[in-house]
């Protein structure tokens, strides 16, 4: 079960996605979810989504990962849909009303809309990480915050931490499957009960991977050691990232777009409230 | 040949705490050890759990400084802060979890980390990457995730990321004590390949007394004292002794001691099981009884 979650895997693959500078695509992709939230209609947000399609495909990882990578947020996503269904008040006559309940056009409509932004954010935000290598995105974040070490703060250090953390999550995941293992063997009842005595269960299931998690940071600290490392100073890299004329087309294509969204926006007239 | 690895009389011991954080006394790991290795040997270090071996093997690369003697790496003192990289990649260490060893998500750019530490070009970094992986047999892994791969390639992984950094002498604690069968011969194959073809000195912890059989010299640690050293076929040939520590004989060895408790002249010097086996065929074909 723990093995089915696919945010942040990475599909090895040689697409143009693929191949893109990995620093462009996170700006491009930050530059996506500022269109998402910029757009106020929804010819903005059909424009955006079949943008997206578009990139999947020609990502090639498969459309049907779009689906999987929703499956964890949908309790999100529905939360927010009844939440503006009920609390948003329009201006005309609602459409519903039972007792204390009413549901106006305003409220259908808005969380039509926030759902399915929702819904882009997600699948646009995957698809980074579907399409670029841990390591890759880890240098962008480095080289893209490399200014923030004029003011001290330890951009190679938390790159090398999320590194470390993303060796470790099969790893770990592995070993919570043991320890659950371990423990219902034992008797343990991890499945049954209601929430609060299942989240009473976990308990002996988290406190082995805790203890295990610190073993291996010390063991791990060491051998990194005995490895010579030393920070981030000094230090060279097996694959350096390049920049070439396809990722300016790229940068060139989402500016273009957000012209596009910018001027929807202004000639459609808005309906949020 | 010169001493890549000179221990000399080193004690290491730590402070005992009570459950105030007040000192109440000192463990003493490490009670005077004295052990040279000369380059390009095959050191074999023996001990049961508590031994001090692994606590030895951390002296080498200045992981540990002893509390008394002095370790030198190659005539460099490792207290020399200095030079504590030089003799990191002078000595390499490999440990027993390759899962707590593999730093990357991928086999490449892991046996790229030391390198990428030290500063090496970046072409330079990838054709010692390709050859580290090529000598360990794992370059058509290099671009698969670390857990995707058994305990035998994940070692070897480990492995190949300390001899990219081109070291004389690999320091392995253990490396085979978590894998099965296959992947111990794998390590083993791979440790004699590294010493043999490679001539790097390799100093091989460990408590499988197989292994220890296959190495140059046994170097037999208890209570943190050197009991024995010498060549594998005399350290085994002291079945009592070692049993007395708590360790085992190969089982070629073990079958020649019952053989002469028994009452058989059998020799005490063969360790491989070829060896035995041709040794038992003569015996019983002498005796007309085959």
């Amino acid at each position: 079960m723990l093995k089915d979650i696919t945010i942040g895997q990475f599909f090895p693959g040689n697409s143009i996605i693929h191949r893109l500078d990995s620093r462009f695509k996170i700006i491009l992709d930050i530059a996506y979810v500022v269109m998402l939230f910029v757009t106020s209609n929804f010819y903005g947000l059909a424009l955006a989504g079949l943008f997206m399609i578009l990139v999947y495909i020609l990502s090639g990882v498969g459309l049907k990962l779009i689906f999987k990578s929703l499956r964890p947020i949908l309790p999100l996503i529905a939360i927010t849909c009844i939440l503006n269904l009920f609390f948003i008040k329009g201006e005309g006559e609602p459409l519903v009303q039972w007792g204390f309940i009413s549901i106006y056009y305003e409220g259908v409509s808005t969380s039509i809309f926030m759902a399915v932004r929702i819904m882009f954010l997600i699948i646009g935000m995957s698809l980074l990480t579907y399409t670029t290598s841990p390591i890759a995105l880890t240098d962008a974040i480095e080289r893209l915050l490399s200014p923030l070490k004029k003011l001290h703060f330890p951009v190679h250090e938390l790159a090398m931490m999320m590194t470390i953390a993303l060796r470790f999550i099969p790893t770990l995941i592995e070993e919570t499957d043991k320890i659950m293992s371990a423990q219902k063997a034992r008797g343990a009842e991890l499945d049954t009960g209601g929430l609060i005595k299942k989240a009473k269960a976990l308990v002996p299931v988290m406190i082995p991977l805790f203890v295990s998690a610190f073993k291996r940071a010390n063991e791990l600290a060491l051998a990194m050691e005995c490895r010579c490392y030393r920070g981030g100073e000094g230090r060279t890299r097996l694959k350096q990232l390049k920049s070439g004329a396809r990722d300016y087309i790229a940068l060139l294509i989402v500016a273009v777009m957000f012209v596009g969204l910018i001027l929807l926006n202004n000639f459609i007239p808005s309906f949020m409230p | 040949m010169s001493d890549i690895i000179c221990a000399e009389d080193i004690v290491f011991e730590y402070p005992v705490l009570d459950e105030d954080g007040n000192e109440i006394g000192k463990n003493r790991v490490l009670d005077g050890v004295s052990l040279s290795v000369p380059e390009g040997q095959f050191v074999a270090v023996l001990g049961h759990n508590g031994s001090g071996k692994s606590t030895l093997a951390k002296h080498f690369n200045g992981i540990l400084l002893p509390t008394e003697g002095r370790v030198t790496i190659d005539g460099t003192d490792t207290t020399d802060e200095d030079k504590i990289y030089d003799i990191r990649q002078t000595v390499g260490m490999v440990f027993q979890n390759p899962d707590n060893q593999i730093v990357a998500t991928i086999v490449e750019e892991d046996v790229a980390f030391a390198l990428e530490n030290i500063g090496v070009p970046p072409d330079e970094i990838r054709r010692r990457v390709d050859e580290a992986l090529k000598t360990v047999d794992m370059y058509d892994y290099r671009e698969h995730s670390p857990h995707q791969l058994s305990g035998g390639q994940k070692q070897r992984v480990a492995i190949a990321g300390i001899i990219a950094m081109r070291p004389r002498c690999i320091v392995m604690d253990e490396p085979t004590a978590m894998l099965d069968p296959k992947g111990r011969k794998e390590i083993m194959n791979t440790i004699k390949l590294l010493n043999r073809e490679h001539g790097i000195t390799v100093v091989l912890i460990t408590h499988y007394m197989e292994e220890a059989a296959q190495a140059d010299r046994v170097v037999v640690i208890d209570k943190g004292k050197i009991l024995l050293d010498d060549i594998p076929q005399r350290i085994f040939a002291q079945v009592e002794l070692l049993k007395s520590v708590g360790l085992d004989v190969p089982q070629t060895t073990e079958l020649l001691y019952e053989l002469r408790k028994a009452g058989i002249d059998a020799p005490d010097d063969i360790l491989s099981e070829d060896d035995c086996a041709d040794y038992i065929y003569s015996l019983l074909t002498k005796d007309g009884k085959l």
